[in-house]
């Protein structure tokens, strides 16, 4: 609680942070990317996962999702500095609207044989994750769902023999016939 | 156009460059050739609309560009060459960031197949300058250069103002194409900064301002971006109202230092008035201001019972550091002009009376007071007489960063904007000097004043030389108190009056270095000399070196210390050495 001899007041965070998920819709040129990470890294925000992708080629739209972390006032921060960026048209928090649907893709590589095998693979069926590669002492299984449940059956396989795992990183939408 | 020779618009990447300048009215023009720019050297060489002023380090031209766009309200140009000439531009370019002043910095880079190679005096321009410009372009192709020029001034100088970068590399200097004048659709669609406010928003601020009985305005540096027009409507405003007013260090001269609802200065070295109206009124009107941490002292603590209004261009100065109850997104002129016209239509002057006799009860502390000395000259009153002497002219003042800075803030009252230039948000030494050159380029015939520190001069001295080049007559007046006294005074206060490496050890003779560079040097030592040398400074028409010897170990008072809160300013008549220690010593327990 003692603050060191200093110019600055240095203030201890009393509220609780809340994790958002932004979309963010960018002219896709050179450097944006960079923009938008060096944002988060100079401002020291946190980003828990970040896509992106061209998603309107005529218009040269890319959409970034990024999933980050921090106080309501953080969060609100981070959404006016994207905002303010030449380059982005839009930044909506997926959050907010309370309709958003997120997903994930991961590609799981178990090892092992006997019983874990089996498991595994029915563990997988349970999860609807596919099998796309396999051999007689492996498989890949590849997930889509949301952050909870691609955590949950990596944790599951951990024990079948776990050797790595290839995640996206989240995309959202929100629900409904408008676009953002 | 049959014939692609006799097409006007036919012209190389260099010429593209120089004629954008003139299609943007550009007069002058800050820089340093090399290598990666030279194209454009040749073709200003070939023209005589645009002045180049030729600077003797890259930073000096940034400086100057800051100081002749905070003094005209245009963009402040700046031409430099790829590596070394672009790196010394990043201190100027985080400068005008944080500062919010419009510079257009054109860099030159290596030919676009040698980047990424390590090529001689390459480096990632656009990488290094990412995050200290509003918005930077590389630009590759001679097709995208006339329309990244154009929106590299249209992204300068509109919304919250700042530094852009474009760098060009060579080949497409030298490369041909079609130029266009500047057009609407040289500008991203995704960029449209708000101009107008909020109608409900403002009805809203209106409404807190009729119902007021403690009410302050706080304005900032956006009020002096926002133009001439928005210091006018600020005065009116502050007519209208009655209510008392304050301002940051770049806010200075948008509310006149004579005029009677003033307050003076607040924060970190601001009044005691000032800052204990912030602290105890009902209604705030933040203008242009953006809650730095310098003005809020510890934010917990901030102006605990008032509403807040904030006005800003930039929706991310609202609610970072504290949080508002109307925030107003808009241009300050804008935004002032409507509440104005809500405010006299449906509202009548409110009773502040009391308001203001509490006020004047603050105001008879008397924060400001030093004690007088007639051997040594102390600074508060070199600049008090520095002020007098140049009451009446054309004056324009600059400031490196120290003490001397707050105390020329303190003691030199602006009655206009765009009259004192000073680094605020980055606080950077060695600014002031390159500064007052650019002034000077844009008010040839004004007065125009660097108040300067000691250490901080030595940063950027070289730029005399340009001031001799090209007779700007500017004036350094120098508080030498052969200290960093700033960084002395928070060791007193702070590190147990420790003065690790902050005495001003071997320096130099400034009488001597003026005439060195073929300026006019001049030296104060005791109180009876300063009016004297002070006049003969300002009739000289040549740049001065005045070297003026001040007390040495003067602190800057009054001051919130650290970790504490507007209404506990330790004050200059109760700052003997127990109170002091007291002080400082408090903040460390509290926090
Ligand atoms: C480029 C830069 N380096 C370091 C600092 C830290 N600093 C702030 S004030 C100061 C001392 C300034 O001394 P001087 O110019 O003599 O002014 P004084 O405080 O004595 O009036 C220093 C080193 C700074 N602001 N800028
Ligand atoms: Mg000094």
């Amino acid at each position: 609680m003692n603050q060191p001899a200093s110019a600055y007041f240095l203030e201890e965070q009393k509220t609780p942070n809340e994790t958002h998920t932004l979309s963010v819709l960018v002219a896709n040129e050179p450097g944006v990317l960079a923009r938008v990470i060096g944002l988060f890294s100079g401002r020291g925000y946190n980003i828990d996962s970040l896509t992106v992708s061209e998603t309107e080629h005529q218009k040269h739209v890319s959409r970034i999702t990024i999933v980050t972390t921090g106080t309501p006032m953080v969060i609100q921060q981070i959404k006016h500095q994207l905002d303010r960026m030449i380059p982005v048209y839009t930044v909506v928090d997926m959050t907010l609207t309370g309709r958003s649907i997120e997903r994930e893709l991961a590609m799981v590589k178990v090892r092992g044989s006997g019983e874990p095998r089996v498991e595994a693979l029915r563990l997988a069926e349970a999860f609807r994750a596919r099998v796309i590669d396999a051999s007689t002492e492996s498989f890949v299984f590849e997930i889509t769902g949301n952050t909870t449940k691609i955590d949950q059956f990596i944790d599951l396989m951990k024990p079948l023999g776990l050797v790595e795992v290839s995640r996206t990183g989240v995309v959202a939408i929100v629900r409904g016939p408008e676009g953002m | 156009m049959s014939d692609k020779n006799h097409d006007p618009n036919q012209m190389t990447g260099a010429a593209m460059i120089v004629r954008a300048l003139k299609d943007h009215g550009v007069k002058h023009l800050f820089g340093y050739p090399g290598g990666a720019v030279l194209p454009i050297y040749d073709e200003i060489f070939q023209q005589s609309d645009v002045e180049h002023i030729l600077v003797r380090h890259e930073q000096g031209a940034g400086h100057a560009a800051e100081g002749y766009a905070r003094s005209t309200g245009k963009p402040g140009v700046v031409l430099v060459t790829s590596g070394p000439g672009a790196t010394n531009m990043v201190t100027p370019l985080t400068d005008a960031l944080m500062d919010s002043i419009p510079l257009v910095c054109i860099t030159g880079q290596v030919p676009t197949h040698l980047i990424g190679n390590d090529a001689f005096q390459e480096c990632d321009t656009v990488g290094i300058t990412r995050p200290c410009t509003k918005h930077n372009w590389l630009v590759r192709r001679i097709e995208d250069l006339p329309q990244v020029l154009h929106e590299a001034f249209y992204v300068a100088t509109t919304g919250r103002p700042g530094p852009v970068v474009v760098d060009v590399p060579k080949d497409v200097q030298f490369a041909t194409g079609t130029y266009h004048p500047p057009r609407k659709s040289d500008v991203h669609v995704s960029y449209a900064p708000r101009v107008k406010g909020d109608a409900a928003q403002i009805r809203k601020a209106v409404a807190l301002l009729a119902g007021a009985k403690r009410p302050v305005i706080y304005s900032g540096g956006g009020v002096i971006n926002a133009g001439v027009e928005a210091s006018k409507l600020l005065r009116e405003l502050v007519a209208a109202t009655g209510f008392p007013i304050t301002s940051t260090l770049m806010g200075l001269g948008a509310y006149p230092a004579t005029g009677a609802n003033w307050l003076g200065m607040l924060g970190m070295h601001g009044t005691y008035e000032a800052n204990m109206a912030m602290h105890d009124c009902d209604v705030m009107l933040c203008v242009g201001a953006r809650f730095d941490d310098r003005i809020t002292g510890r934010t917990d603590a901030f102006s605990p019972g008032s509403k807040k209004i904030h006005i800003d261009i930039d929706p991310s100065s609202i609610n970072k550091n504290i949080r508002v109850d109307v925030p107003i997104i808009g241009d300050c002129a804008n935004v002032l002009g409507d509440i104005l016209q809500v405010f006299k239509a449906e509202a009548k002057k409110p009773d502040v009376k009391a308001w203001w006799q509490q006020i004047a009860t603050w105001k008879a502390r008397n924060s400001l007071a030093y004690k007088k000395n007639n051997d040594v000259i102390l600074p508060q009153f070199a600049i008090q007489r520095l002020f007098e002497a140049t009451r009446g002219k054309d004056t324009y003042i600059t400031t490196e960063v120290g003490q001397h800075q707050m105390w020329a803030a303190q003691f030199f009252g602006f009655d206009e904007p765009h009259r004192w230039m000073t680094s605020g948000g980055l606080g950077t030494m060695g600014y002031g000097l390159p500064a007052a050159l650019g002034v000077q380029v844009a008010h040839p015939d004004a007065l125009v004043i660097d108040i300067a520190g000691d250490a901080s001069v030595q940063m950027t001295m070289q730029e005399m030389s340009t001031a001799v080049q090209y007779e700007l007559p500017i004036k350094i007046f120098i508080l030498n108190n052969q200290y960093m006294g700033m960084v002395r005074q928070w060791q007193q206060l702070l590190h147990g009056n420790r003065l690790s490496h902050s005495y001003s050890e071997a320096l130099p003779d400034f009488v001597k270095m003026a005439d060195a560079f073929g300026c006019v040097g001049l030296q104060a030592i005791k109180p009876g000399d300063l009016d004297g040398a002070i006049k003969e400074m300002i009739k000289v028409k040549k740049p001065v070196l005045f070297d003026c010897r001040v007390a040495a170990l003067e602190n800057c008072f009054p001051m919130i210390p650290s970790g504490k809160a507007h209404n506990e300013m330790l004050l200059p008549a109760e700052a003997n050495d127990e109170a002091t220690a007291a002080a400082f010593a408090g903040g460390k327990a509290l926090v």
